[in-house]
């Protein structure tokens, strides 16, 4: 099992791990995944009022492709507007990352969940 | 990086050979010594050592599981002498009956060659351990009926070491006139095996287990009442016809010694090893959420199998990429699989996912122990700061309540 060396330093060095109050307006949070299938990501984002994601922090249960692929689009977004953020493709992430074709549902589901915080933050709005 | 290899605690996938055994093999190799002989040649001196040699190994085997030397029958391992065994009692004694009785916690070696021999029209019931890991006996009972001619259960399952009560179930198939065969690839070394007393008719055993070499077992075959067998390997007429081929002098010379030392270290080498699993046992226990899998009682020393709750299984192996340790999880596809052998105790694919596996043996050392402790404690807590579900679980939120977007 070879991880390329992004995996390694994004499995080693989390970047953005943590919470965001679920409860705030200007919070958007999206939970993908299941326990069953062997992982859960959960991404928050946190947007100023000119639409622009100013901060971003992910939790995830998952193989290290997968905490990989979360803490990398937690960078991408922050700085982007929503409709920027939302654009972000799993191929971009798998690419990145140099994910293996079994590991591509990992950056499927990181893409997943900037969407789903994106639609949480609006329903909010 | 560090070049370092990681701690080696998975004795109960193989073992390294003890030097002992080692030295003893090499001499059967080349000419030096003149032990390079084909025991089947009845001719002159080197086939007559050889032959001495490899009657020596049989006896230190047949000593160990209380058997009569002429009952062991040499083969490539415990894979082939499940094959053997059960293939064999099946063919030969198909026109009594077409049913055979195994658990679905065996080895796959079993349950592969369960799965031919119901391609070849017999019946095959997979009894459902209890959560403990252990066979019901009233349940075997009941599965048992006027076709049944055998019954597979192993002496020591390989993931989480419990003892099943293999005395229990030969008097049972006695009683019942089936014959008993017993996968003892994890027991053989490591707990008491008597044959007579087990009233154990075919008795699977490895080398590689034990501290002797791999590619090497053997199988045990009763004489008293007589166990047929149809061969499986065809040849020579080797070992009384059952398993032809020329013998492989140093590999069961190998085999004989390491179970030589096995009865003479047994019970000192159980009991450090013992100490060693509860050390490490107790290490781990503090740590939250973390369930042990199979009974504790019922359980060779030497084996830990344990589940951390809310931390996925390949990030775990990841994190403890520094021990050698076996996952109950086979991530090498997208589609993940959890160990068939705690599923079928009714663990949830999330704990069977986030399994390990210790096992300790002849070379584990305290300071091993405590490092795995102190590393365990360090990475299930640095997964856990990672995981959603930790954070729920925190929070009080029970976890099966809540709806799972599919994916």
């Amino acid at each position: 099992m070879a991880y390329s060396d992004k995996v390694m330093d994004h499995y080693e060095n989390p970047r953005n791990v943590g919470s965001l109050e679920a409860d705030d307006a200007d919070v958007g949070t999206g939970m993908v995944g299941a326990p069953a299938c062997g992982d859960v990501m959960r991404l928050q984002i946190k947007v100023s009022e000119e639409g622009v994601i100013e901060d971003a922090c992910f939790k995830t249960y998952g193989c290290g492709s997968a905490i990989a692929s979360s803490s990398l689009v937690t960078e991408w977004v922050k700085g982007k507007t929503l409709d920027e953020a939302a654009s972000i493709k799993n191929a971009d992430i798998a690419e990145e990352l140099a994910l293996p074709p079994v590991k591509i549902h990992c950056s499927v589901l990181a893409e997943d969940a900037i969407k789903a915080a994106i639609t949480d933050y609006k329903s909010k709005q | 990086m560090s070049m370092k290899k990681p701690i080696y605690f998975d004795y109960s996938a193989t073992t390294p050979v003890d030097p002992r055994v080692a030295e003893k093999m090499c001499r059967y190799l080349t000419m030096d010594d003149g032990l390079f002989g084909n025991a089947a040649s009845r001719s002159h001196q080197y086939g007559w050592d050889v032959e001495a040699a490899i009657d020596e190994a049989r006896k230190n085997v047949a000593d160990l599981i209380a058997a009569d030397p002429k009952e062991i029958v040499w083969t490539s391992g415990a894979t082939e002498s499940d094959n053997l065994a059960i293939k064999g009692v099946a063919h030969f004694y198909r026109k009594k009956g077409n049913h055979i009785i195994t658990s679905k916690t065996e080895h796959k070696a079993v349950l592969d060659t369960c799965r031919q021999l119901e391609r070849e029209g017999f019946e095959v019931t997979y009894l459902d351990p209890e959560e403990s890991g252990l066979i019901d006996l009233a349940k075997l009972e009941a599965a048992m009926t006027e076709q049944t001619i055998l019954v597979s259960i192993m002496h020591v399952n390989n993931e989480i070491g419990v003892i099943q009560d293999v005395k229990a179930i030969g008097e049972l198939c006695r009683s019942k006139k089936i014959l008993f065969h017993v996968d003892g690839a994890q027991s053989c070394g490591k707990v008491e095996v008597d044959v007579n007393e087990m009233k154990i008719d075919l008795l699977s055993m490895s080398a590689h287990k034990i501290y002797g070499p791999k590619g090497m077992g053997a199988l045990y075959v009763r004489r008293k009442p007589r166990v047929r067998l149809e061969a499986q390997m065809h040849g020579g007429g080797h070992e009384r016809g059952m398993r032809s081929g020329t013998l492989a002098t140093h590999q069961i010379v190998g085999m004989g010694e390491a179970f030589r030392l096995a009865k003479e270290e047994m019970a000192t080498e159980n009991e450090r090893v013992r100490m060693l699993r509860d050390r490490l046992m107790n290490g781990l226990s503090d740590i939250e959420e973390v369930y042990v899998n199979g009974d504790v009682e019922q359980r060779v020393p030497h084996n830990l199998n344990i589940s951390f709750n809310f931390v996925e299984g390949e990030s775990l192996m990841m994190a403890l990429s520094d021990l050698a340790v076996s996952s109950g999880s086979a991530c090498t596809s997208a589609s993940l699989e959890p160990s068939y052998v705690l599923r079928a105790l009714g663990r949830s694919d999330e704990l069977a996912h986030s399994s390990i596996r210790f096992s300790i043996g002849r070379f584990t050392t305290e300071a091993d122990v405590d490092h795995a402790i102190k590393l365990c404690h360090e990475k299930i807590q640095k997964l856990r700061d990672l995981s959603p579900l930790w954070d729920m679980f925190k929070a009080g939120i029970d976890l099966s309540t809540v709806q799972w977007s599919a994916h």
